[in-house]
């Protein structure tokens, strides 16, 4: 396929519930990002979830439910676009392991495992984008989320994506591949566990002297705000999507 | 088998965690030995490194595929040899065959080096019942039997204590003076050490290998120990769980690269001592009598398990502890029983029962570390997630730990999950119960339930305005290219 500036691409949003519910404007910043990279972005208006907090809980049966829902919901797309590293590996990986005993079900999952790109990923080895042309003054760290790094297998379509960002000034992190601590139910069944990960992370960020934290998922991104404003830090959490939007910071916010 | 503690991890880990000591121990140690293993990575390459933890793999897939005919094998050897292999179906028969060995030979004093299957089978109370002096002569293993404790790491296994602590200890117990220099302490422990050396009866170890075409079994040490343990006394007792077999000398060569790069970053450690059964005739020493102990005590069920196989290929190098970023705050002792850290929290429940352990597969935020870390390519986050599954689903009750209450609303948050438009009502009743308590999209404390386990020590989002699906509908689907 030719995915120069010329030919449109179709891509299928899947925007993740906690963009859905609690960043809503991630999801805006991922939609113009893709539409300025010359994509049609269509949104299925059904979906919910990918499943893996429940996946991740042991409710394999239930998980399987939402999975299914997923594969119908995106089964006319070309392309499916997670702004998320983890719902992005539940969907290409951990959903072959959810139907390794339905093969009808399997030869779909596979199917639409070949579809599942992780948004920066997607950019830089499909579109073949490196450089956005985005602006972004100041200095900023970024946190590599672990299902990114260690599923979809993906250290450096992000880190190419933000080196190229006009006046970003991207300061390396301590310990960056080391997780945040979030792990969905694991922060709530063990808090002060999931805690004591973040506040080392949390720490690990304020010490680079960024005043913005980027990453491609919004989960990791919400435990580490939680302990950055507890500590009354200024430190601003940014989804990869707000730091390439051109419309954003054209407006100049 | 040791008190098993599993149940307690909640507790265990929030006391571990506000133990300043075992913090600056866990601090201290942290990153060090997973940086050693990564500079041995890179100094052989990454893409031999990969290349030899497949070969590996394909060797233990190998090995535990075919275990009886390896297991037949290695008992063939040893007892041509001149050894003993006896096979204990749990921990209470391998004491027994131990403890009636050392009784029916008249042990007085058995040295020890370094073995987690010991650990499993609380050997060493077995022993000292019996009128056995039992001493353990691995560093570590000595510091922990002093402070009448349990190992918290695999390699490393008084991790958990400063130095300033093992100085206090060695004060107390040996009566000498509080020393500065890790050195001058290791040399008390020699001294102790040397004399029960040369005057035990028996020497018990474990085995880092089996060689079953050879009936060798193979440790490795860095302090010397394990060969005056195994040489030294008229009795030699190997202990070990039936997986540490391999085909062949041959395959060794790999497993003595990975083992000692993945656990504290050495090429090759001090010593590698293959141990081919007792004196030959022609030998000058040695002992008189080699006792191979084979301890099954839940294997075989893990064995026979398919998802869960894989645990049974670990070299026990402590790799995936050193990189897991929750051994590194709660330390060992907080997993509840002998295995601490990732691979533990797979093995510990498979060995003492799952209900028992059910808090341990889900005690991982699943980040992969460790995966990414094993020599052997253990895919531990994915036998994690089939535990929680077995504990949550399993139609087998007496797997199965999550009440009716739990099951409901597994079902109920799948239900909403499914529609949209309940979604949406939920969204709405959640936004309500969070405003009144929020400050501009921020909630700082509550009590509330459930909604507490975020905000004691972290700040939380409260549910946006509009959602992303609305906003689509409202503004980004009409200005659509």
């Amino acid at each position: 396929m030719n995915h120069s500036q010329t030919n449109i691409t179709k891509v299928s949003l899947f925007c993740t519930c906690i963009i859905d519910q609690l960043y809503p404007e991630v999801g805006k910043s991922v939609v113009n990002v893709l539409r300025q990279s010359g994509c049609e972005v269509d949104f299925p208006i059904n979906q919910t979830c990918c499943g893996q907090p429940l996946y991740n809980s042991g409710f394999t049966r239930e998980s399987k439910k939402l999975a299914l829902k997923v594969l119908n919901d995106f089964e006319h797309s070309n392309y499916v676009i997670v702004p998320s590293g983890s719902c992005a590996a539940m969907m290409r990986n951990f959903y072959l392991d959810l139907f390794a005993k339905d093969q009808r079900n399997l030869t779909r999952a596979t199917a639409f495992a070949g579809k599942v790109y992780e948004f920066s990923e997607f950019l830089v080895r499909v579109l073949k984008i490196e450089d956005i042309g985005a602006k972004y003054a100041g200095k900023a760290t970024y946190h590599p989320s672990c299902h990114l790094l260690r599923e979809i297998g993906e250290r450096e379509a992000p880190k190419i994506l933000l080196d190229n960002v006009d006046g970003l000034d991207l300061v390396s992190l301590h310990q960056a591949e080391y997780c945040c601590g979030f792990g969905g139910s694991f922060s709530i069944k063990y808090p002060h566990i999931s805690e004591a990960m973040g506040t080392d992370k949390a720490e690990n960020v304020m010490a680079t002297g960024a005043d913005s934290l980027i990453s491609c998922d919004m989960g990791c991104l919400m435990q580490i705000d939680g302990l950055l404003s507890r500590a009354e830090s200024t430190v601003r959490i940014r989804h990869i999507s707000q730091i390439l939007d051109r419309e954003i910071h054209s407006a100049g916010s | 088998m040791p008190e098993v503690k599993t149940q307690a991890f909640r507790n265990s880990s929030e006391t571990a965690l506000k133990n300043t000591q075992l913090q600056q121990a866990l601090k201290r140690a942290g990153t060090g030995f997973d940086g050693a293993r990564r500079q041995a990575i890179d100094s052989v390459g990454a893409v031999n490194w990969d290349l030899w933890r497949d070969e590996a793999r394909k060797i233990k897939i190998h090995a535990l595929e075919n275990l009886d005919y390896y297991l037949d094998l290695l008992e063939q050897k040893v007892t041509e040899n001149g050894g003993e292999v006896h096979f204990a179906k749990d921990s209470e028969e391998a004491n027994l065959i131990v403890s009636q060995i050392a009784k029916s030979r008249n042990v007085q004093i058995a040295t020890k080096s370094k073995s987690m299957v010991s650990e499993e089978l609380d050997l060493n109370k077995v022993l000292e019942k019996s009128g056995v002096e039992v001493y353990e002569t691995d560093l570590g293993e000595y510091i922990i039997q002093l402070a009448e404790e349990t190992p918290s790491h695999l390699v490393a296994p008084a991790l958990h204590k400063t130095k300033e602590e093992v100085a206090l200890l060695l004060h107390e117990k040996l009566q000498v003076p509080i020393l500065d220099d890790i050195e001058d302490m290791a040399r008390v422990a020699r001294d102790v050490l040397r004399d029960k050396f040369f005057n035990a009866d028996m020497g018990i170890s474990g085995a880092n290998f089996l060689i079953a075409e050879t009936g060798s079994l193979v440790i490795i040490t860095n302090e010397g120990n394990g060969r005056l343990c195994t040489s030294a006394p008229r009795i030699h007792i190997g202990i070990t769980g039936m997986e540490k077999v391999i085909p062949s000398l041959q395959d060794l060569g790999l497993f003595l690269r990975l083992l000692p790069r993945s656990a504290t970053g050495q090429h090759l450690t001090s010593y590698v001592s293959i141990v081919n059964g007792p004196k030959r005739e022609t030998d000058e020493d040695g002992p008189s009598e080699f006792h191979l102990v084979l301890v099954d005590n839940g294997r075989s069920r893990m064995l026979a398990d398919p998802e869960l196989r894989e645990a049974l290929y670990c070299i026990r190098c402590g790799a995936c502890l050193n990189i897991c970023p929750v051994y590194q705050k709660v330390g060992g002792h907080s997993y509840g029983w002998v295995y601490p850290g990732p691979i533990g929290a797979i093995v510990s429940p498979e060995l003492v029962g799952l209900k028992r352990a059910s808090d341990l597969p889900f005690a991982s935020s699943l980040c992969g570390a460790c995966k990414d870390a094993c020599p052997i390519k253990i895919n531990i986050p994915r036998m994690l997630l089939h535990q929680r599954h077995k504990l949550s689903e399993s139609t087998d009750v007496s797997e199965r730990n999550i009440g009716l209450t739990g099951r409901l609303a597994a079902k109920f948050t799948g239900h909403i999950l499914q529609h949209p438009k309940q979604l949406s009502i939920t969204r709405s009743i959640i936004r309500l119960i969070q405003l009144p308590l929020s400050n501009k999209g921020t909630l700082k404390k509550t009590s509330l339930p459930i909604l507490s386990r975020w905000t004691k020590n972290r700040d939380m989002k409260v549910i946006a305005p509009k959602s992303f699906r609305s906003i689509w509908q409202t503004e980004l689907y009409k200005d659509k290219d």
